[in-house]
């Protein structure tokens, strides 16, 4: 694989990055034994894009005015974003081993309260996108070049309040707001396909129907991605972005990929370091 | 086919009359308080934000599509760009406020207290209160002030917002309280729900030399037999049913308590305390946790044992029809409250 650049001032490729962000979340989930890895390696690719290619942000100072914000609807997938921000240099590496201890800083639902660089309190689906839309338009307010992200999953698009974001982000033209959904088709109880998510190939047409900007790609190949989040930044035009991500849940580990595929995916206690041991011989050049 | 337990209710298939003249009385959605013969005020919530926004340049406005129906539509006229319309999507209305005050602003929504306390819960809970964001949820049809029926009677809002911690609840009497309160929550640095009395609003406090300060109850009047604890409208109509026992007698106190979280439980402790008196407390609310349910404990864990009585909305979902009609059949009228009273001393 072609090594893509990361953003000026990263020596690292975001494939080197995105590897990074798998390893960092192989070893939280070593450390309760359990936690969402199957979305978490899923995501890591579209993590490393956001945060070592798209995004505007200072490690050490989270809430530097001029960041642009990402809010985690899907507050269970803290684990990849507290990954994805370890190898950011915004929480230190010192803390994997607090992973959902008492008194961690990353608890295993992500709290805006409780984390620097975690903008809202997730777990409740559906509230994302509408904080965001708020946040949009006061960073309009403020005339902010900043832009918004907010990180949704394919069964929250199943929540009302979703889409009654998604005809005000229009309303009020948000160009300065980006979804970016994590398509890999596994909700509770089952894919979300068999819910309320339409699914590949017809996600986007919904989006676009209600007057986004809405782009579908292989969640799990970088450059595309890179493409898509370039084609949503740079777009002139006066209205709200997403990126529709098809992922893979447990990306990267090939023993879990074949597992049976679960919201939840079950880890025997020694397969962490079975699964960090094959991570650590797969590290892109 | 009979429904539920409101079997009091006529059948649906017993045919009606037309009432004969001077008998029509209207279960329209907006009924006025202002049948009290009083002086009024129109939209003092409305006029005090744009007051406030003169010198406040966070405060923005937020409806979902009721905003003429909330006095917000006072602002929007003054402050264009400064009122969003978030349509007909209450859980988009508290999170998109949720939102704005992430990013330092200091968002007013209105809607109806039905929608806020019963649709939206999850998204002022989560988005708003739970990081105690200030957002001031402004909310009119409280209680029981529409003769609409139980989908516009936001008869347990306050039982619904007082269980969501870090959130001030506020239910203030009338203009004078109304427009002083919006103060005092936009001062205020957490999350606020204000209930609102919108359109022309009586003026009652004014002549009592009355200043509204968050968390604290206040006497308006002071009697020796009764000692009535109230909240919002309620209030108004006890002031009135304390003169109106007066001429039979009967001596009332009035204490105040228009917040209802965090209750000024010292003050009530210390009045019902003075012993002597029966305590009535007396709300535009359902019996079941509210301002009542309230004193009730905190007059318990603080050991002050007095008899005690509530004038409070039935635990049912209430009729529809004429609003005076429906005040009067839920004991919230002056007379009432006084005939009550006079049979529990």
């Amino acid at each position: 694989m072609t090594a893509s650049p990361a953003k000026e001032g990263s020596n690292l490729s975001l494939e080197q990055r995105a590897w990074g962000i798998r390893r960092n979340a192989l070893l939280m989930g070593e450390v309760q034994g359990q936690g969402y890895i199957g979305q978490a390696l899923g995501a890591a690719d579209l993590l490393a894009v956001s945060y070592f290619h798209a995004m505007d942000y200072r490690p050490d100072e989270p809430e530097w005015e001029g960041r642009d914000r990402f809010y985690l609807s899907i507050g269970h997938y803290a684990i990849a974003l507290y990954a994805a921000m370890i190898e950011a240099g915004i929480l230190p590496e010192t803390e994997i081993a607090t992973y959902g201890m008492d008194d961690s800083r990353m608890p295993m639902s992500g709290m805006a309260a409780y984390t620097p660089g975690m903008e809202i309190t997730g777990g409740s689906l559906g509230h994302g996108l509408g904080i965001a839309v708020g946040a949009a338009l006061g960073l309009k307010r403020k005339n902010s070049a900043s832009f918004v992200y907010n990180m949704l999953s394919d069964g929250e698009l199943g929540e009302g309040s979703t889409w009654e974001a998604v005809m005000s982000a229009v309303q009020w033209k948000l160009d300065n707001l980006i979804a970016v959904v994590d398509f890999n088709n596994q909700q509770a109880d089952g894919p979300s396909t068999a819910a309320l998510a339409t699914g590949p190939g017809t996600e986007a047409a919904k989006w676009e129907a209600f007057g986004w900007h809405a782009q579908e790609v292989d969640g799990n190949d970088i450059p595309a991605l890179v493409a898509a989040f370039d084609a949503a930044r740079n777009l002139p035009e006066a209205k709200p972005r997403v990126i529709i991500c098809n992922t893979k849940m447990c990306k990267g580990i090939p023993f879990l990929e074949e597992r049976e595929i679960t919201h939840f995916v079950r880890v025997e206690p020694d397969e962490w370091q079975k699964a960090l041991a094959l991570h650590d011989t797969n590290r892109p050049d | 086919m009979t429904i539920g337990p409101n079997s009091r209710r006529k059948s649906k298939y017993e045919p009606r009359q037309a009432p004969g003249a001077g008998g029509a009385r209207t279960s329209a959605m907006i009924a006025s308080l202002d049948a009290e013969g009083r002086e009024t005020v129109s939209a003092p919530f409305g006029n005090a934000l744009v007051e406030l926004a003169k010198t406040r340049e966070d405060i923005v406005g937020l409806s979902a599509d009721l905003s003429k129906y909330t006095d917000m539509h006072v602002f929007a006229n003054a402050y264009p760009d400064r009122f969003y319309q978030m349509g007909m999507a209450e859980q988009l209305l508290f999170s998109a406020a949720a939102g704005m005050a992430r990013e330092g602003f200091t968002p007013f929504a209105t809607t109806y207290a039905v929608f806020a306390s019963r649709r939206a819960y999850d998204f002022i809970a989560m988005a708003i209160a739970e990081e105690s964001l200030p957002v001031k949820i402004v909310c009119a049809l409280p209680g029981l002030s529409t003769g609409y029926g139980p989908s516009h009677q936001a008869t347990e809002d306050l039982a619904i917002m007082c269980g969501m911690p870090n959130l001030t609840v506020i239910d203030p009497c009338d203009a004078t309280e109304t427009a002083q309160a919006t103060r005092a929550i936009a001062d205020h640095p957490g999350p606020a729900y204000m209930r609102l009395l919108r359109g022309k609003v009586p003026d009652v406090l004014g002549e009592y030399g009355y200043q509204f300060e968050l968390g604290k109850a206040k006497t308006i009047r002071d009697g020796s037999d009764v000692l009535f604890v109230s909240s919002g409208f309620m209030t108004m109509r006890v002031l009135d049913a304390a003169a109106a026992l007066e001429r039979d007698g009967v001596s009332c106190a009035v204490l105040h308590s228009p917040t209802i979280k965090p209750l000024d439980e010292e003050t009530i402790a210390r009045e019902a305390a003075k012993g002597g008196r029966l305590v009535v407390t007396a709300e535009n609310h359902t019996i079941r946790g509210g301002l009542g349910d309230a004193v009730g404990a905190a007059l318990m864990r603080r050991g002050v044992h007095v008899p005690f009585r509530s004038i409070a909305l039935p635990d049912e979902f209430l009729d529809a029809g004429a609003l005076p009609t429906l005040h009067d059949q839920y004991g919230l009228t002056v007379e009432k409250i006084a005939q009550n009273v006079k049979s529990w001393l």
